[in-house]
């Protein structure tokens, strides 16, 4: 077992806008705002830039930035990403990034590299009204499509990188599955590349509609060891219909130069189920939102989490379930182990709203300690306004236990190996829950890679 | 043929004295037993000679053919074929036993030529079987984690079963029979007798006659207050069993104040 160091839950506030200004703020100006022909989508830029302007780096007097210090971000040396960059040295993702995760045959894939994208999408499915493609196809094609879900369920107000977002942004991968087409095969997305001095944003839309199926991967990468600062941020809205199901895997292997933000929601309907999956090993520092709002009675959402770090990254995750009627389930479980003198967050809150009765919320974070310098927050909240309900959360923050160390060594394990053996072990609960090898045997290799001699 | 040999060894945990000067030669192909009071300092010889970092050795000397151990890592003693079944063994969440087994077989292959490339897995898993029937145990097992939820004598087999894969010189059994129902006592023992032969040396700590019944010892050694202090045939541990410690106390007692 894992030590237990402490199992202290804290009531957070769930209040996130923020309003602090810094000295060092991005230098984005209304010129940037990407124009748009059609007239709804130049209203989102618009609004988003009206809020924009009234955000500024967030603090670390606000509650939910308090572990997460943006101090040296040094925001003024990003300017935007310019599509015109043809020497990027980097420019398509490696063979191991590309190889697809999911058991079976990819139904369709999306790569948006910097200066390149590349959209295939199988006929079967372009036939059955399946779209999978990214935002400036439909800014060609499909305006309204994209005007009807852009900003809806992740809205500009939430913070000063959501606005920019909305704003600024130029690439996005949309997935929508219409009415009763289940697909089995996965589709595959990835954003590759980070480049110096250079802000990347990022917007996911996917969209379920009722009695539909489907199974997407989305990772975020960049080359691992680059150099100079360089910034992401992105979006990720989900729409669950009723009775709709979506397995959802997202990655983020992005370098260590990349300062990471991402706010990130799914509001599920009636019946309608998400399985949410993340691994995170990648960035600098990484600030992530990730919301479940479950907005419909029997609505499911299950999330599990995998971070890794190293040297001195820092990863902060903030995660809430939300119940918002009755009859709803949540279950999560993020596990991290850390290295060396990094750092990570887990800040969760399990909201239960006023007559979201019978719902059941279950939350719980799992962290290791590799290295004496290494540090983990664990700050488990419930916040229950309805009085039948079932929640429970648990966290702990631990090391390697020395007898099960010596367990291991008595049989003749190296040292190394053994650790390894161990964090193999504490990760298992993790794998267990992802349904997909090739997601567990790419999980299982960054275990490798960060605990190689 | 190498031997076990301690010599005057003394260890302390978190300062505390625990063995004070024991002495005892275990040749490969003899089965020793030791007996001895709760508390007088047996499974701090065995983790001892297995290399725990809790305890310090203070004086003395472990050698196994010829050579010191007391510089060894834990793993590179069990290279050398040293092998501990623990008294209370811990549970690792989330590593099965089979793929525990194969990593320890494994890291044994490739300390003694490191170019292996591991055990193919169908071998592995046909000598696993073998094992895992020798000791009557289910199938079932190689996929569950290691001694997570385990029956205190199944925690006793999967020992034995790990001393079946590595094949070791030298065994130290830490009270490998409490806990064991009588049907289990025979098979672990059973199994111990079927890896015995001229190359292994068992060292069988514990507190009953009864498995040495089983596993019949060549000499019976009593251990009190961190020493040896009376050896003899298996007939001891007859002795013992029918009159308790008493009387090789009061022979100590009237020994050293003679
Ligand atoms: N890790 C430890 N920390 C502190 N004291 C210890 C530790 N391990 C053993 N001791 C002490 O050392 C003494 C000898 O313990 P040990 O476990 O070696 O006895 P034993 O002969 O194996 O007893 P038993 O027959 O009950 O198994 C005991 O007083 C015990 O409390
Ligand atoms: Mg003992």
């Amino acid at each position: 077992m894992v030590e237990p160091m402490n199992e202290t839950p804290v009531v957070i506030t769930r209040n996130r806008t923020s309003t602090a200004s810094r000295s060092t703020q991005f230098t984005f100006s209304e010129n940037d705002i990407v124009p748009e022909k059609a007239k709804d989508l130049a209203a989102v830029r618009e609004h988003a830039w009206e809020v924009y302007k009234t955000q500024g780096i967030p603090a670390t007097t606000e509650e939910a930035w308090r572990r997460t210090d943006l101090s040296r971000l040094n925001a003024g040396q990003f300017g935007l990403q310019n599509n015109d960059l043809n020497d990027y040295s980097a420019a398509t993702p490696p063979e191991e990034i590309l190889r697809p995760l999911a058991d079976t045959e990819q139904a369709g894939q999306i790569i948006l590299s910097i200066n390149d994208e590349k959209i295939k999408l199988s006929n079967d499915l372009l036939e059955k009204g399946v779209v999978f493609t990214t935002f400036s196809e439909l800014r060609k094609n499909n305006p309204s499509l994209l005007a009807r879900y852009i900003g809806k369920i992740v809205k500009p107000e939430e913070g000063l990188f959501p606005a920019m977002v909305q704003a600024f942004g130029q690439d996005g991968i949309f997935l929508f599955i219409p009415k009763n087409v289940k697909i089995s095969q996965p589709l595959h997305s990835i954003i590759w590349g980070a480049i110096e001095k250079t802000a990347r944003l990022s917007h996911v839309i996917v969209v379920l509609e009722e009695n539909s199926e489907a199974t997407f991967i989305h990772e975020t990468a960049s080359p691992e060891n680059e150099n100079g600062s360089a910034f992401h941020a992105g979006i990720v809205e989900i729409l669950i219909g009723e009775n709709a199901r979506l397995q959802f895997v997202e990655l983020q292997s992005l370098g260590k130069n990349v300062w990471n933000f991402s706010n990130e929601r799914a509001r599920v309907e009636n019946q309608g189920t998400i399985e949410w999956t993340f691994g995170a090993i990648g960035s600098r520092l990484t600030k992530n939102f990730t919301d479940l709002d479950l907005v419909g009675e029997g609505a499911t959402g299950k999330m599990s989490g995998f971070y890794f770090t190293d040297g001195t990254q820092h990863l902060d995750h903030d995660t809430q379930q939300n119940h918002l009627a009755p009859h709803t389930t949540s279950d999560l479980l993020f596990k991290g182990a850390l290295l060396d003198n990094s750092h990570s967050v887990w800040q969760g809150m399990i909201y239960v709203a006023p007559g979201a009765q019978k719902t059941d919320g279950y939350q719980a974070n799992r962290n290791l300690i590799l290295s004496r310098n290494a540090h983990a927050d664990s700050i488990p909240g419930l916040e229950i306004k309805a009085d039948d309900v079932r929640c429970t959360h648990g966290a702990t923050v631990g090391k390697i236990d020395k007898d099960e160390l010596f367990y291991l060594l008595s049989r003749g394990i190296p040292q190394k190996e053994a650790e390894r053996l161990i964090v193999e072990g504490f990760f298992d609960p993790i794998m267990q829950r992802i349904p997909f090898e090739g997601v567990r045997n790419r999980f299982q290799q960054y275990i490798h890679n960060k605990m190689a001699v | 043929m190498s031997e076990l040999v301690i010599k005057n060894l003394h260890v302390q945990i978190e300062n505390k004295p625990i063995l004070k000067g024991l002495n005892l030669t275990l040749p490969q192909g003899e089965v020793h037993a030791i007996m001895g009071p709760n508390g007088t300092g047996k499974s701090t010889l065995a983790n001892t000679l297995m290399g725990h970092p809790s305890y310090q050795v203070t004086e003395g000397d472990i050698l196994f053919d010829g050579k010191s151990l007391l510089n060894l890592s834990p793993a590179e003693r069990s290279h050398l074929g040293i092998f501990l079944a623990f008294q209370y063994p811990v549970s690792i969440p989330g590593v099965t036993v089979a793929n525990f087994l194969r990593t320890a077989v494994n890291a044994h292959r490739k300390a003694a030529n490191p170019d292996d490339k591991g055990i193919p897995i169908l071998e592995f898993r046909k000598i696993m079987k073998e094992k895992m029937e020798m000791l009557k145990v289910d199938s079932a097992f190689a996929g569950r984690y290691l001694n997570e939820g385990f029956s205190g004598g199944e925690k006793k087999r999967a020992e034995v079963l790990q001393m079946a894969m590595l094949q070791p010189s030298i065994a130290i059994l830490d009270e490998t029979d409490s806990g064991l129902d009588i049907d289990a006592l025979r098979i672990v023992s059973e199994g111990v007798n079927t890896l015995r032969n001229k190359e292994l040396g068992v060292l069988v700590i514990t507190h009953y006659q009864r498995i040495l019944n089983y596993i019949q010892p060549d000499i019976v050694h009593v251990m009190m207050d961190g020493r040896i202090v009376e050896s003899g045939g298996p007939d001891l541990a007859l002795d013992l069993e029918e009159h308790g410690y008493t009387w090789v106390r009061e022979k100590l007692e009237n020994g050293t104040s003679a």
